[in-house]
């Protein structure tokens, strides 16, 4: 079961990501950050603070954006990853490609 | 050999042996005449024709037991015409008797004593033939249906009847006995009341019961007929009976005629009811055919003929048709006596027609599931009732059923309705589930040769040479995973190994595995560097991979001369290595990133490669993260510390003993939690 909320805070777009993104719950997650990249928002911030678990399935929504991320100069950054979390992003390697920052205040100073 | 007496055997024997008593009988009885005639006394006691007389009753009760009684019919106008053929035979033998007597009236021959017993003999085979015949069938009839109380008192009638057989030595008849009259009462008592077992009549359908009406009047004139020849004398005046001596005749006669009587008098007045009785039967046959249509292997049309067939019958309708929804299609109709035009006037009709509704539960609110009873105007058919059809908590359609008479639809008719539309929503129910049982069974036998496929792209021999063992152990969650090693020998002493895994699991990773398989299987064979490996790897898995789908990946180029081991990590959870000389195991900490996660060349400069020397004793653990990530009931992972924890302790065993140990912990900590990702472990000892 996933949950997520968005809501706009002053120059970013705030996603926040509740309970596990596995193979089914994470189309939810593609969705929502398709639309995000698809409006234009040129700041968008991943709340992971409370995602218990990710599968190789969730990892393949981060990756799937990484190329029109990039594209469009989007400050796209993840924060809050639990160490577990974490750790199954820096084993695929996507910590290189990502930028991934342990809270929110240090998310809101790299967009800055 | 042990001799066994058929049915047939006993009923020939029993006729033979009856014939022969009958004419010993008539002969002592001639023999008699003559010996009055001429003053000689035969010396013949009184036992001997009265007990030849008693033998030949019961030669003939058992005749016809065998005969009739043991025959299997269960139909009853067969039993009656029997009786019938019997008695008419009878009758006209008897008759002949007496035409052969009016005829010769006047004559010499008439006073001859010796023909007259020839035909009082006579006329008494042809009545014992009827009444014991006769009795045989009224058994069976009154047996019908039996209870255990009735088996019972039947018996004990028939018992008190056959000993009334042997009554005839006492010489005594019912005028001035006492004992004869309390003996004949008790009889007919019971007679009486076994008279009022008749079971049989209600499932005698209309034209049955008039037939057995005309069969058991004409038995009754037989038996009255008769009764009249035996102890009824031409002049009523001091003696009404003859004197009747014969306690089983009188008896016998007595319960013959008294369930014919009742037996006429209870079809009669079952008459008018039998209409009824018989729609009962037919619409119990008709549920039934709407229960068994699946098992004929009938389809779902077939189904709605049947129920569309039972309900008209069942409440007289003149037209009626089932519509079916087709989910948008053009619906399915199956029509009795009306055409489409008239059926779409008839339709625009009950929509405008007076509506009353017949709600089965005042709690259900959905009109949908309603039964609706219309009155129609201006239209052949005056009624109709509209059942909606129920298929697994869907209407699935209606049944409209029309009669040409105002308010044709009383309430045991909607009942009945109701019950036929319930049985044949079932019915089509179970036929759709059993297709859909069908059809999940066919894609289980698609997914298995998926299974058997995939089995076969894993490789059986892992390629190694005297300075390494090497074990490999998988296991898909679903049919087919995405787990995959391989290895390749590069040459002499060099061997490429390789295990990865595709993100997601089930069928759409299974396809991707194959991919990566083949990619492996081509590179390969260029003999290139680790790093260049992974590079053409993931120039080539960019252009297959779905959008979010990428692999993760080890690979190792092993030289058993140099002793030295080539490896990248592309994403794939790090290697546990177990150093024999530092005596504790390790992960392999070097960077990397997962092909297909950066689909363009600068995929390159994220490739590391790690080499090292391997000594004696030294292993190593590659594995997939559905051992790793493992979880158990309370959500706790297997993780690295186990794992390397157990390579710790096991390190001394052979590869496939550490393989057996990683698995069986791994197993003991899921507990009964399934495991819900493909797992693989491959180990390796160096030697």
């Amino acid at each position: 079961m996933i949950e997520i909320n968005v809501s706009t805070e002053n120059n970013y777009l705030l996603i926040h990501v509740e309970g596990e993104a596995d193979a089914s719950s994470s189309i939810h997650l593609d969705n929502v950050i398709k639309e995000s990249v698809e409006e234009g928002h040129k700041n968008i911030l991943i709340d992971c603070t409370n995602l218990n678990y990710i599968s190789s399935a969730g990892l393949g929504v981060f990756m799937s954006h990484l190329g029109e991320i990039e594209e469009k100069e989007i400050n796209f950054i993840i924060f809050g990853l639990s160490e577990k979390v974490l750790n199954v992003f820096n084993i695929l390697g996507l910590d290189q490609l990502l930028t991934i920052k342990k809270s929110k205040e240090d998310a809101i100073v790299a967009i800055s | 050999m042990k001799f066994k007496p058929t049915t047939k055997l006993i009923s020939r024997l029993s006729i033979t042996l009856g014939i022969l008593l009958w004419v010993s009988i008539a002969a002592i009885q001639i023999l008699q005449v003559l010996a009055q005639k001429s003053d000689v006394d035969l010396g013949l006691s009184q036992e001997v024709p009265r007990l030849l007389l008693d033998l030949f009753f019961i030669s003939f009760l058992v005749y016809y037991h065998f005969r009739i009684g043991k025959a299997e019919t269960s139909n009853f106008i067969d039993l009656l015409w029997r009786v019938f053929a019997i008695g008419l035979v009878t009758t006209i033998v008897s008759l002949a008797v007496e035409l052969f007597y009016t005829t010769i009236a006047n004559t010499t021959l008439a006073e001859n004593e010796m023909l007259a017993t020839l035909t009082y003999n006579i006329n008494f085979l042809a009545i014992s033939v009827l009444l014991i015949s006769t009795f045989t069938v009224w058994k069976k009839l009154v047996l019908y249906q039996k209870s255990r109380r009735l088996v019972v008192s039947w018996n004990i009638f028939e018992a008190l009847l056959m000993a009334s057989i042997f009554f005839n030595f006492t010489g005594l008849v019912l005028q001035n006995s006492v004992v004869f009259q309390l003996l004949y009462g008790v009889l007919a008592l019971m007679a009486l009341v076994l008279s009022a077992n008749m079971k049989w009549v209600a499932y005698l359908n209309f034209k049955q019961k008039w037939k057995s009406i005309l069969l058991i009047l004409l038995v009754t004139i037989y038996l009255v007929y008769f009764f009249r020849l035996l102890y009824v004398t031409d002049d009523s005046s001091t003696n009404f009976f003859y004197e009747i001596n014969n306690l089983f005749v009188f008896s016998l006669f007595t319960f013959l005629l008294a369930y014919s009587v009742f037996s006429l008098l209870v079809i009669l007045f079952n008459l008018p009811t039998s209409s009824v009785f018989e729609r009962k039967l037919e619409e119990a046959i008709n549920f039934q055919r709407l229960s068994q249509s699946i098992q004929k292997g009938e389809n779902e049309n077939q189904i709605f003929d049947i129920l569309l067939n039972s309900s008209m019958s069942a409440v007289y309708a003149d037209s009626g048709w089932i519509e079916i929804d087709k989910n948008g299609d053009e619906p399915l109709l199956r029509t009795r006596h009306i055409s489409r035009v008239n059926l779409n006037e008839v339709k625009k009709l009950i929509a405008k027609g007076k509506r009353k509704t017949l709600l089965r539960n005042p709690l259900e609110k959905s009109s949908e599931e309603d039964r609706t009873l219309v009155n129609i105007r201006k239209s052949n058919f005056r009624s109709a009732l509209i059942v909606p059809l129920k298929v697994q908590n869907k209407i699935a359609g209606q049944m409209y059923l029309l009669k040409e008479v105002s308010d044709g639809f009383n309430k045991e008719m909607i009942n009945i309705i109701n019950t036929f539309a319930n049985q044949a929503s079932i019915s089509v129910e179970n036929f759709r589930l059993l297709g859909e049982a069908l059809e999940n069974e066919r894609y289980k036998e698609e997914l298995n040769i998926a299974k058997s496929v995939q089995r076969a792209l894993i490789p059986k021999k892992l390629d190694h040479d005297e300075s390494f063992e090497i074990h490999a152990f998988t296991e898909a969650a679903a049919e087919v995973g995405g787990d995959y090693y391989d290895t390749f020998k590069l040459a002499e002493s060099k061997f490429a190994l390789v295990i990865g895994d595709v993100s997601g699991n089930g069928t759409s990773a299974a396809f991707h595995m194959s991919q990566m398989k083949g990619i492996f299987q081509s590179l390969v064979q260029l003999n290139l560097s680790a790093k260049d490996f992974l590079v053409n790897a993931n120039t080539a898995l960019s252009r297959c991979l779905e959008r979010t789908s990428f692999i993760t990946l080890s690979y190792f180029i092993i030289d058993t001369k140099e002793r030295t081991i080539e490896f990248s990590r592309a994403g794939h959870c790090p290697t546990l290595y177990y150093s024999k000389s530092k005596g504790s195991s390790e992960y392999f900490q070097n960077q990397g990133l997962g092909l297909g996660i950066l689909r363009n060349e600068r995929y390159a400069d994220f490739v590391h490669v790690n080499k090292m020397t391997f000594e004696k004793d030294d292993i190593a653990v590659l594995y997939t993260d559905g051992i790793s990530e493992a979880t158990n009931s309370e959500k706790e992972e297997f993780g690295y510390d186990r794992m390397q924890k157990l390579l710790d302790q096991n390190a001394h065993y052979d590869p496939i003993m550490i393989q057996k140990i990683f698995i069986s912990k791994l197993y003991e900590f899921c507990g009964n939690k399934d495991l819900n990702d493909d797992y693989t472990m491959v180990v390796i000892k160096f030697k």
